[in-house]
Formats: structure tokens, C-alpha cells, sequence
């Protein structure tokens, strides 16, 4: 990489400590590449260099005073869906367009007591939702790989900004897939926890039972080490969960003799891409290669994951977003004529039509009459998929199969067809219905496009999906590839 | 044929904690507005509610005390509507599952009889904002103190047949929350109010009328005038060959009416469902017996009690079991003066009238237990008479003394001495000759002539058994 930084966290995390740099430089040069590159990506909504710096010289007088850890300096680029004390947080909406929170995320708390560098806020779906990044009200992120295609969803500008080098890490949040779509169609790596892994205090709620934060970084190495400061129990998140302390890079370099693989036939389906079932059968090769045993296992329920998975987000996502009336904050309609019109109005100028239709889906599902049919009946079958998974892993340690059904799409493509961009989220909605922890990792390249492994795991079993993940890519070089735009 | 009233009553009860239910902003009442919401009472972008454990211990409390079954499992959900004052777009109560369901509460009717009143359910849920419609010109202010206020909405069986029963249903229940320490009870402030549905049906028949709901009645005078005239009104229009609609009315307590305020038709659909942002609410058996051991006991077994050991009349015992604190009082002062029945008289009688004529209550009654104790202990060693007693009372009441120091201070000590007491006499009746002659001659009334003389010359000290018969003895024919 130019003027002498490695790319990775890990491997800054070295430098700062040898003195090879400080994190003064290191911010630097990355504020300087942002301002240079993303014009063509549109990754950050907000870039934070005055902020960045601040952060970056408290760190680097940290490390003077021998208090570092080894995240302090590092800079990470932040989700515009974590609240950010005094930084606007738009969430990708026109109606949070004009926020500034008035508090950190745990996430971003956490982060910033760990010493890392805040450079700014990245682009989203709107209130993340999306499989494209084609809702931001602040325009489309364009694939770092090939800027006539999306980034994917709804973390493109995550994903961008880290497979485009804008970012060594960033953070994202996943209800359906919006970390790991993402990180495959970018050709980056990303964690979607367990649910109630890290904090969702502060991450804009967009279907509460189903929004989990999670690292995006190039290597699994990074996922573990970031992971390790964002995860924890929070007493200002009831459904976070209180576990002991675990170190998630302490088993990274375990061999992965005996680990037990399972292909869930649902997800291997013949009407799959045969390039894309070519690169997931040479990446099982890797996994049988570093000790692995493979055998076929099914999700029965598998097919009505996204069904289930839209009406239960839609339904939370009505209720979520109603606080966005135009009243103490956000949005609101110049001159209203009264009380129905100020909340019609500021609502209808607000929300782009994405979020217009999800919540009115939601309220529908929810409706006096509708709810047995539709809620009620989702909640069953979440249940159902639930117990699919359950059933697998009581013979298998990890699933294994694609992220996404193809590569990165052209922007404009599904836009205007929601039903068929709904489609993206189809291995990817039911570990979120499950509350699982799953992550992406780069398995190679379709016609010059990267293309993602996902690897799910059982409740707790992130230190294993990174084991699994950093051994793989300890064989593989896929995750190392840079893009031609990102030089 | 007659009509026959139908009332069930939702009774809103204010729990009465430090913090609200779902964040750590105070609840205290009138502060300047906004000044105790919190950014998630505010509901900002990114807030979740966390369960305050205070409200689920006392719902279980009262849920004992009403003899309920505790839910083992009960679920938030969502109450989904638009109001400026409701910060979310939803009011996060218990649906489906409430905590505390099938329970009962005893009401004694006017004619002494005893009526269970069967209560359907009991549920949290946060209280909305409040809507500010005159401080503003052309504008609504919004105060968001009272949000996230922690509720519990307890709904009657509609077991009530008259406004009566209604209002003593109220105060029933007015009393226990208050004994039981969960809310201040202060209906001015709107801790304590309640809806009523309202419907009468023809004498005797099987189904229920259709019922109007009068919202939002925070007192119990209110209670009986709105529902009084609600019936009337029902009763009325069926006459007439209307029809009751459903719907939710407001009670004007100016001009004693009940109003629509809206109809079935515009009814909301409030689309609820389970929170998902909280946790079901589990109640161990352990944590139940817990609570169980820490319940005090309830004002009927009080009553109850006090009847039977102390000898108490029940109409003594009621009023002096309802309160707790008045309950306890009484305990203490039963104890302290050793003569449970001239405790009960007095709080009954004395005390009970100062209290009242002060405006104020046991709690700030500065006359402690083992004072008035000390009081009555005077009485029984016949140092004070009834009236001397009630001068010392008094006194202490103003001063904060002890009773001594009173009765010291200011003389008080009533003349028991037989010589000191005749010397009085004699000098009485030498100077009133007429009045004797009149009260010889069998003008009884005259007595009261000799007394009062005596009196006023003793400073009302004098002890008036004694007095009386040596009056008597010396009036005698001779």
C-alpha cells in the first residue's frame, strides 16, 4: 500500500507499536485517501477529520504513557446508523438528515475507550434497508470492484470503504444480511454475531428482535480483534447477554483437525450459479485440506426464511420508526396546517419509498384481523427455522455455503423489482430469524467480481467461526486482493 | 320492569417509585416541564427501555393481596398509536399476558352485607406524556415529564350494580395500594383514577347492555355523579326507543354530564405485539414467596384481629385498620397506654377530629404514639378528667410537648382531693342560697349551676365524679 502502512489492522497494530508510526500518520493517510477516492464511492455521508485527529493524538499520548492496547489508534470507519455524540447520525434518511446525537452508541463507546480513531460515518440503506445501498438518501455507494455495480446492503458504505482501503475496519449492523451480502459482493470479511452479543443501545433500531452490530474488516484475524472490544453485555440493552469475557482471537491459529462442516442441501440448490457452486466446492476443498469433514445436511425451512424474515422486520420496522413524527426531532414539514398534516407530511418528505413500503407492509401484518394470518403464522415458522438449525447442529460444528446467490448486480438492476431484490437476502435472513452467529469471507472471483463463503455456527460459537475463517484464509489469498480503483 | 346497572372499572394505580418504568429519570410529581425525561423517555433514535424490578415486586404485591394468580411468564407488547405526547408512536402495557389475572377484592355494601367483586386482570405499562393545550397561543405544549410514569391498569369483572358499590370499589382499592405502599394515592396529581363501563340491561335478563366507557374520573364523588348520570341517561334513551352506542365518553364534573368523545368507529386499531425490545417477565415460586413474606397484613385480617383480641367493636376496628399507618398508631398508642379500647375511642373520636379539622393525616400527626400514650395513661390514673385531657391534647398538638410538662406547666392537674373539693362546695352553696332552696324544692336542672360554678372557680379542674357526688351527698334533704 502507498507510503508504507499495511493494510491491515493487525498488522498496524505492529507498527504503532514499534514506532514505525504514529496514529497521527496512520489517521492521516487515511483522511487523505477518503478525500482523494471516495468521490467515486460515496462510502462516507460524514467524514470526521478534525474529530479523527483529536482521537488520534489522545491515543498516540495513550501509547506514550504505555497504556495501549491493541487496538489504540487504529482507525475504524463507522456504520451512520451508530449514534454518535455531537456527529450528525443520519441512519441514510432525509429525516435524520439534519441530526447530530446527543450520545455514543455502546459501540461507538466501546471503540473509543479501546483508543481506536473514529474517520467517519458511512453510507447505509435507508434505516437499513436495503440490499443495495440504493436507498441512502445520500445517493448509492458504488463497488470498489466495479463502480457500475452496487456494494450490496444494507452496510455497502462499511463494506466500500474497507475493500476500497478508506478504512482498515468498520462497523455494521445485520438484520438480514446487511453485514455479511455486503462483505461478499465487496470482497471483504464480515461477523454478524449471535443476537445479544453486542449492544444494540444506540444502533437505530430497524426490526429489534433481528439487528445485530458487527465487525467488517479484511481478515478474520481483525474481525476477532475488533470484535473482542465491541462485544459485551450492557445494562442499557435488555436482551444483550451476559456472558464471561472471551478472548476471540486466543484459538485463531487452533488447526482445524476434526471440525465438523455441514452443507445445507437447501442452500447448495442446483439453480445456484454453477461458477459460484465451483468456488464454494474449491473452498470446501480448502476446509477438507486443513482437516475438515464435510457431510450434507437440510434446513427443511429454509424456503420461507424471507417470507417469514419480511413480515417479522416489517412489522418491528412499522413500530420502530413511528417515533419519526416531525415532532421533537429529525424532519419536519415547513408551515403544517395541523396536527395530521405536520405527521402525513413530515413522514411522507422523510422516508423514501423503501421505508414507506416496509412500514406499510408492517402495519398491515400487524393489523386487527391480519395479525393470526400474518405475524402470529411468521412468528411460527421462525420458530420452525429455529429448530432446523438446532436439529443440524446436533451433528455438524459449522454450516457451510454461499452468502449470496451471485456477484455484485448492476445499480438500477432490482430498484425498480423489490420482490427480486428481497431474493438477495435468501441464505441470509434465516441465521437472523435464528438469532445465530454466521460470517462472510471472501471465497474468490466470478468474472472479476468476489464472491463470499458464509459459515454459520451455533449460539456462542463466534470463536470458532473465526478459527475456522483465519485458518482458511491462512490457505487462501482471496481476502487479500485489492481493487484496481483502490491503489 | 326495572333496570338493572352493569359497572366494571379500570383503575389506573401510579407505582410508587423512585424511577420510571423503563428508564432512570425521576418520577416526582410537578417539576418545571421537561425537566425529568431522559433520552429514552424522549424515545431518540437508538434508546431501549430497561425494566425497572421495583414495578414487577409490587404488582406481585398487590396481585397477592387481591388473592390473584401471578403469571410465571408475562410479555410486554406494543400499543401502537400517533400522539404528540407519546414520544415512541407506542405505549409499551401488557396485552396477552398480563402479570396478575383472576384475582378478588371484598367491598362491605351500606346495609353491612359483604360482596366479592371479582378482578379480571392487572398490568404495567408506561404512562404517556402530557398535552399542554393553554400555555401556548395557537400552539400545544408538550410536557414530557409524566412519561414512562410506571402504571398498573387493574380491570374489574363488571361486578358493580350501582354507583355505590362502584365508589366503594374504589376506595377499596384506593386503600389497599395506599396500605400496601405502591402508590402515593394521590388523585389530585392523577395517581389514582379510573375508567368505568357503563350499561344497564332490563331486570333480570341474560345479556349484557351495550356499554359506554367514562374515562379518566379522579375522584370518588366523581365516580358516583358520572356513572349516576350515565345510567340515567342509557336508561332514558332505551325508554325512548333509542339505542346505546358504543363508545368512550368524559365526564364534565361542571356540569355534572358525561360527553362522547369518540365513537366506536373511530376506534384505533392499535396493532399490538410483543415487545422485542424486552425480556418476558418471569416470576420465580421463590420470589413469590418472598413477597408473600414481606406483605403486611391486610386490613381485613386487621380488622379482624383487633376485634378479637382487643376487644374491639367492628365498627371501632374498620376505620382504624384501613390505613396502615393509621393501623399502626393505633398499635403502638394500644400498647403504650395499655388499654386497647380507649386508644381505639380516641383515635376514633379526638384524634380523628383534629386530624381532620387540620386537614392532614397520621403520617404528619405531631402527636407521637407513645406521647398520646402517656396522655391517656394520665387519665386512667385520674390525674387528667376527659376534658382536661382533651386541653392537654391540645396543647401538645401546638407545642409538640410531652403530656407532663404540660399538665405542670399550665396546672392541669385535676383535683382528686376530697377536702380541697368540698371546701369548694361548701363555699359554692353558702354563696347561693336561692339555688339551693331551688334545687331542694326539686329543680334538678340546678345542679348543672352548682358544676359549672365549681368548675370555673377550679379551672375545670376539678374531678367531675367526685364532684358530682359530693354535690349530691351535700344537696341531700337534710
Amino acid at each position: 500500500m502507498d507510503a508504507g502502512f499495511p493494510e491491515t489492522l493487525w498488522a498496524q497494530a505492529q507498527g504503532l507499536r514499534s514506532g514505525a508510526y504514529s496514529s497521527v500518520e496512520l489517521t492521516a493517510h487515511y483522511l487523505a485517501r477518503i478525500a482523494r477516492l471516495d468521490p467515486q464511492f460515496n462510502a462516507y455521508i460524514t467524514v470526521c477529520p478534525d474529530r479523527a485527529r483529536a482521537q488520534a493524538v489522545a491515543a498516540d499520548a495513550t501509547r506514550a504513557r504505555g497504556e495501549s492496547g491493541i487496538l489504540t489508534g487504529i482507525p475504524y470507519a463507522n456504520k451512520d446508523i451508530f449514534c454518535t455524540r455531537g456527529v450528525l447520525t443520519t441512519c441514510g434518511s432525509r429525516m435524520l438528515a439534519n441530526w447530530a446525537a446527543p450520545y455514543d452508541a455502546t459501540v461507538v463507546a466501546r471503540l473509543g475507550d479501546a483508543g481506536m480513531v473514529m474517520l467517519g460515518k458511512t453510507n447505509m440503506d435507508e434505516f437499513a434497508m436495503g440490499s443495495s445501498n440504493e436507498t441512502s438518501y445520500f445517493g448509492a455507494v458504488r463497488n470498489p470492484w466495479d463502480t457500475s455495480r452496487v456494494p450490496g446492503g444494507s452496510s455497502g458504505g462499511s463494506a466500500a470503504a474497507v475493500a476500497a482501503r478508506l478504512a482498515p475496519v468498520a462497523t455494521g449492523s445485520d438484520t438480514g444480511g446487511s453485514i455479511r451480502q455486503p462483505a461478499a459482493l465487496c470482497g471483504i470479511s464480515g461477523l454478524k454475531p449471535t443476537y445479544g452479543r453486542v449492544s444494540r443501545w444506540g444502533m437505530i433500531a430497524f426490526a429489534s428482535s433481528l439487528d445485530q452490530g458487527g465487525p467488517m474488516a479484511l481478515t478474520a484475524q481483525d474481525l476477532a480483534l475488533m470484535f473482542n472490544a465491541m462485544a459485551g453485555a450492557d445494562p442499557r440493552d435488555a436482551t444483550s447477554i451476559a456472558r464471561p469475557p472471551e478472548d476471540f482471537s486466543a484459538a485463531l491459529e487452533r488447526p482445524l483437525a476434526g471440525l465438523r462442516l455441514g452443507m445445507p442441501a437447501e442452500y447448495w440448490d442446483a439453480a445456484a450459479d454453477p461458477a459460484l457452486q465451483a468456488g464454494l466446492l474449491a473452498a470446501l476443498e480448502n476446509f477438507r485440506a486443513l482437516g475438515a469433514s464435510v457431510r450434507e445436511v437440510s434446513l427443511p425451512h429454509a424456503a420461507v426464511s424471507i417470507p417469514a424474515y419480511y413480515v417479522v422486520a416489517c412489522a418491528e420496522a412499522s413500530s420502530n420508526l413511528s417515533r419519526y413524527d416531525g415532532v421533537r426531532f429529525g424532519h419536519r414539514c415547513a408551515a403544517p396546517q395541523d396536527l395530521a398534516d405536520l405527521y402525513s407530511r413530515s413522514r411522507a418528505e422523510g422516508f423514501g419509498d423503501e421505508v414507506k413500503r416496509r412500514i406499510l407492509m408492517g402495519t398491515y401484518a400487524l393489523s386487527a384481523g391480519y395479525y393470526d394470518a400474518w405475524y402470529r403464522k411468521a412468528q411460527q415458522l421462525r420458530r420452525l427455522i429455529q429448530q432446523d438449525f438446532t436439529a443440524a447442529f446436533a451433528g455438524v460444528d459449522l454450516l457451510i455455503g454461499p452468502t449470496t446467490p451471485t456477484t455484485a448486480f448492476a445499480l438500477g438492476s432490482k430498484f425498480e423489482d423489490p420482490l427480486t431484490m428481497y431474493l438477495a437476502d435468501v441464505y441470509t435472513t434465516g441465521v437472523n430469524l435464528a438469532g445465530l452467529p454466521a460470517l462472510s469471507v471472501p471465497g474468490g472471483f466470478i468474472n472479476s467480481l468476489p464472491f463470499g463463503v458464509q459459515l454459520i455456527g451455533n449460539y456462542f460459537s463466534e470463536a470458532t467461526l473465526l478459527q475456522a475463517a483465519h485458518q482458511y484464509q491462512s490457505t487462501t489469498n482471496w481476502h487479500l486482493q485489492r481493487p484496481a480503483m483502490a491503489a | 320492569m326495572g333496570w338493572e346497572t352493569v359497572i366494571g372499572l379500570e383503575i389506573h394505580v401510579q407505582l410508587a417509585t423512585v424511577s420510571k418504568i423503563f428508564s432512570g429519570a425521576a418520577t416526582r410529581y410537578g417539576a418545571q416541564p421537561n425537566t425529568q425525561a431522559c433520552a429514552v423517555d424522549l424515545g431518540l433514535p437508538g434508546v431501549l427501555p430497561v425494566l425497572n424490578a421495583r414495578v414487577v415486586e409490587m404488582a406481585i404485591t398487590l396481585g397477592l393481596a387481591l388473592e390473584a394468580r401471578i403469571a410465571p411468564v408475562s410479555f410486554f407488547a406494543r400499543k401502537n398509536y400517533f400522539y404528540p405526547d407519546l414520544p415512541k408512536g407506542y405505549q409499551i402495557s401488557q396485552y396477552e399476558d398480563p402479570i396478575v389475572e383472576h384475582g378478588r377484592l371484598t367491598i362491605r355494601l351500606g346495609d353491612g352485607r359483604d360482596k366479592e367483586i371479582r378482578i379480571r386482570r392487572a398490568h404495567l405499562e408506561e404512562d404517556a406524556g402530557k398535552s399542554v393545550h393553554d400555555a401556548f397561543p395557537g400552539a400545544t405544549g408538550i410536557d414530557l415529564n409524566r412519561t414512562g410514569t410506571p402504571l398498573l391498569e387493574v380491570v374489574s369483572e363488571p361486578d358493580l350494580s350501582s354507583s355505590q358499590e362502584a365508589a366503594l370499589f374504589m376506595r377499596k382499592m384506593h386503600a389497599l395500594v395506599r396500605y400496601l405502599g405502591i402508590c402515593d394515592g394521590n388523585m389530585q396529581e392523577g395517581s389514582f383514577r379510573c375508567d368505568a363501563n357503563v350499561s344497564v340491561r332490563r331486570a333480570g335478563a341474560a345479556a349484557l347492555g351495550t356499554r359506554a366507557e367514562i374515562k379518566n374520573i379522579n375522584s370518588f364523588r366523581y365516580v358516583e355523579k358520572a356513572i349516576d348520570y350515565e345510567v340515567e341517561r342509557q336508561i332514558d334513551l332505551l325508554e325512548n326507543g333509542g339505542k346505546v352506542v358504543q363508545e368512550t365518553r368524559l365526564y364534565d364534573s361542571d356540569k355534572d354530564e358525561t360527553r362522547s368523545m369518540r365513537g366506536k368507529e373511530d376506534a384505533h386499531d392499535y396493532r399490538y405485539f410483543p415487545d422485542p425490545d424486552l425480556l418476558p417477565i418471569i416470576v420465580t415460586p421463590a420470589q413469590i414467596e418472598a413477597l408473600k413474606r414481606l406483605l403486611p397484613e391486610l386490613p381485613g385480617a386487621r380488622a379482624i384481629r383487633y376485634c378479637q383480641e382487643f376487644g374491639l367493636a367492628p365498627a371501632d376496628a374498620e376505620p382504624l385498620s384501613q390505613d396502615r399507618s393509621l393501623a399502626d398508631y393505633f398499635e403502638a398508642l394500644a400498647g403504650s397506654c395499655g388499654d386497647p379500647r380507649q386508644a381505639a375511642n380516641w383515635l376514633n373520636g379526638e384524634v380523628a377530629a383534629t386530624l381532620n379539622r387540620q386537614g392532614t393525616t397520621i403520617d404528619l400527626c405531631p402527636v407521637p404514639a407513645a406521647s398520646l400514650g402517656a396522655l391517656l395513661r394520665r387519665i386512667s390514673d385520674g390525674t387528667l378528667s376527659a376534658s382536661l385531657a382533651k386541653q392537654v391534647f391540645e396543647v401538645m398538638w401546638t407545642q409538640r410537648s410531652e403530656p407532663d410538662a404540660v399538665i405542670e406547666a399550665r396546672n392541669l392537674r385535676q383535683v382528686n382531693d376530697g377536702d380541697a373539693l368540698l371546701a369548694l362546695v361548701e363555699t359554692v352553696l353558702a354563696e347561693s342560697p336561692e339555688q339551693v332552696a331551688q334545687y331542694r324544692a326539686g329543680k334538678e336542672k340546678v345542679f348543672g349551676y352548682f358544676v359549672g360554678q365549681i368548675m370555673k372557680r377550679s379551672q375545670g379542674r376539678a374531678n367531675p365524679q367526685q364532684l358530682a357526688d359530693l354535690l349530691r351527698t351535700r344537696l341531700a334533704p337534710p
